[in-house]
């Protein structure tokens, strides 16, 4: 467990980052170089997409900054509520699969973080109905995860890693494997929560659409050893929704991201 | 036309109830057959009931030893029932210790098959020089039954879905819980199918220990009650002996199965029906 190092009130203040990954490289120990090096600066409360080709190390990235793996060099670095010593409970992860365990019903799934961090059941009782609410799931609490369908089991996934109420909310893919009109109304769900809540959103995608409609900024990533290839600012004004889905403009945003990913397949990264 | 309106029975439905009644009824015909056949190969040729007693003889014989033979039942499955107890611990223990240090996994894990490879029939006249014969018995049913509970427990822990695993880190899990809440639930399937293995395999062990102290004359199971009769000649009572071993070990094997099927009905991909 690699524990990053956490800013301080002060350089949140100051810079108000939430992550940031200074010079990160990440090499496996069968000598394969993942990632970096790479320089991320992700501000309190934005969305960014990671963006690019399968095996490009956005997961490691991603699972860098939830500290699951130690960056061979360079530093992340994590903002935390003052207060609390850890940085750990201010980060929730969405795997590309719901990783649910299959014993446990969807109340028991989403108790799991807090009841891990002993909080008694109580208290764990009405967050996880807060939860599982806002993921429109309040009815389910009772079933089982083989009785949900795909969709169901990623919102479940997602209650879970809301119910701590953390700052940031990494995402690996969740949605990669849904049909597309289970994808589309998560995507919208994901976005109300996210002008709700307002929670540092890292989103991890391959999907071109999917990361324009959603982010504030998408970060395109070079084929291995994943490096930032180019950047995009989605300044699309007003709440986002169908209509964005088919304007001109969302269109426009697409074709540009497109481009910078092209070279990338054509096996010339941009440098 | 009303009989157009009638709907006839669902060809599929009427498919499946048979399935069901052929399940059950299959097996029994074929038994009624093989004693029918039994019995009459036994009859035609005057086979006398020390050679090959017919079913009728061993019926009879069921009835008349009633009493000797059920207490001797008693004492055999007692006998199981510990060393099942005894490797269903062990094993799980065992297991348990192996994933919690690689070192200790290593260092065991090939004693632990040799154990397993080695024939129970030739360690247990060993064991009856140097152990009391009750003690001995419940050793040999120990030593069969606990290897398939040790190497599935052991399968069980390790193949933890490697997300979760990540979770249960992310959110600072001690070893304790991942323990308690995420490898042993995992493992259970597995752990349920090593028991249903060991059960019939403690039996089994049972058995042969009786059948090896049976000569030193001290034991009173159903496997030495085999061993007697047939010092004896009294060939109908090995039979019903045979058979009530044979209907032990169905119904340990049975009770087993549905503590399984009843602790995993309600998630674990084994247990459910094929419409889920």
């Amino acid at each position: 467990m690699a524990d990053p190092v956490s800013l301080s009130d002060a350089d949140v203040n100051a810079t108000g980052s939430a992550v940031s990954l200074r010079g990160v490289t990440k090499v496996y120990d069968n000598g394969v170089v993942a990632l970096g090096p790479l320089d991320l600066e992700v501000r309190r409360g934005e969305f960014v997409s990671l963006l690019g080709p399968s095996g490009c190390g956005k997961s490691t990235a991603l699972r860098l900054i939830a500290g699951l793996n130690a960056p061979t060099s360079g530093t992340v670095a994590v903002s935390h509520r003052s207060g609390e010593t850890t940085p750990r409970h201010s980060i929730g992860f969405v795997f590309q699969e719901p990783t649910l365990m299959p014993w446990a019903s969807v109340r028991d799934n989403v108790r799991l973080p807090l009841k891990l961090g002993h909080m008694p059941t109580a208290e764990s009782d009405t967050r996880i109905a807060g939860a599982l609410a806002q993921v429109g799931l309040a009815e389910f609490a009772d079933a089982f995860p083989r009785e949900l369908s795909g969709g169901m089991k990623m919102r479940v996934s997602l209650a879970r890693a809301l119910v701590t109420d953390p700052d940031i909310l990494l995402m690996d893919e969740p949605f990669a494997a849904l049909d597309e009109i289970t994808r589309f109304r998560l995507n919208n769900d994901l976005l109300k929560l996210w002008r709700d809540l307002r929670k540092t959103v890292i989103f991890v995608t391959h999907s071109v659409f999917e990361s324009v409609y959603l982010s504030q900024r998408v970060i395109v990533m070079t084929a291995r050893p994943g490096r930032i290839a180019a950047e995009f600012r989605i300044a699309a004004t007003g709440p986002r929704g169908e209509e964005f889905r088919t304007s001109a403009e969302y269109a426009g945003y697409c074709r540009n991201v497109s481009h910078a990913l092209t070279p990338l397949h054509q096996g010339h990264p941009l440098r | 036309m009303s009989a157009l309106q009638t709907p006839p029975v669902s060809p599929r439905r009427a498919d499946q109830a048979l399935a069901r009644v052929m399940r059950i009824l299959a097996p029994i015909v074929v038994l009624a057959l093989g004693i029918a056949i039994w019995s009459f190969v036994v009859r035609l040729n005057h086979i006398p009931p020390y050679v090959l007693p017919g079913p009728e003889a061993v019926f009879k014989t069921l009835i008349d030893d009633w009493q000797i033979l059920f207490s001797s039942l008693l004492v055999t499955l007692w006998t199981t029932l510990e060393g099942f107890v005894a490797a269903a611990v062990g094993g799980i223990v065992l297991a348990l210790l192996f994933n919690q240090s690689k070192w200790l996994e290593v260092s065991l894990f090939p004693y632990a098959v040799i154990l397993q490879v080695t024939p129970v029939i030739a360690i247990a006249p060993l064991l009856l020089i140097y152990l009391p014969q009750q003690t001995a018995v419940i050793v040999c049913a120990w030593i069969v039954g606990f290897f398939p509970v040790l190497s599935n427990t052991t399968l069980g822990l390790k193949s933890v879905d490697r997300n979760l695993a990540g979770l249960f880190e992310l959110y600072g899990a001690s070893r304790l819980q991942t323990l308690r809440y995420l490898k042993l639930p995992a493992a259970l399937p597995f752990i349920l199918g090593g028991l249903r293995i060991a059960g019939g395999l403690s039996l089994i062990g049972a058995v042969v220990a009786e059948i090896a102290a049976g000569s030193a004359g001290a034991g009173s199971g159903l496997a030495y009650r085999i061993a007697e009769s047939g010092y004896r000649l009294n060939i109908p009572r090995m039979f019903a002996a045979l058979l009530l071993l044979s209907v032990a070990g169905i119904v340990i094997y049975g009770l087993l199965a549905l503590v399984s099927h009843l602790i995993l009905r309600r998630w674990h991909e084994s247990a459910l029906g094929k419409e889920n």
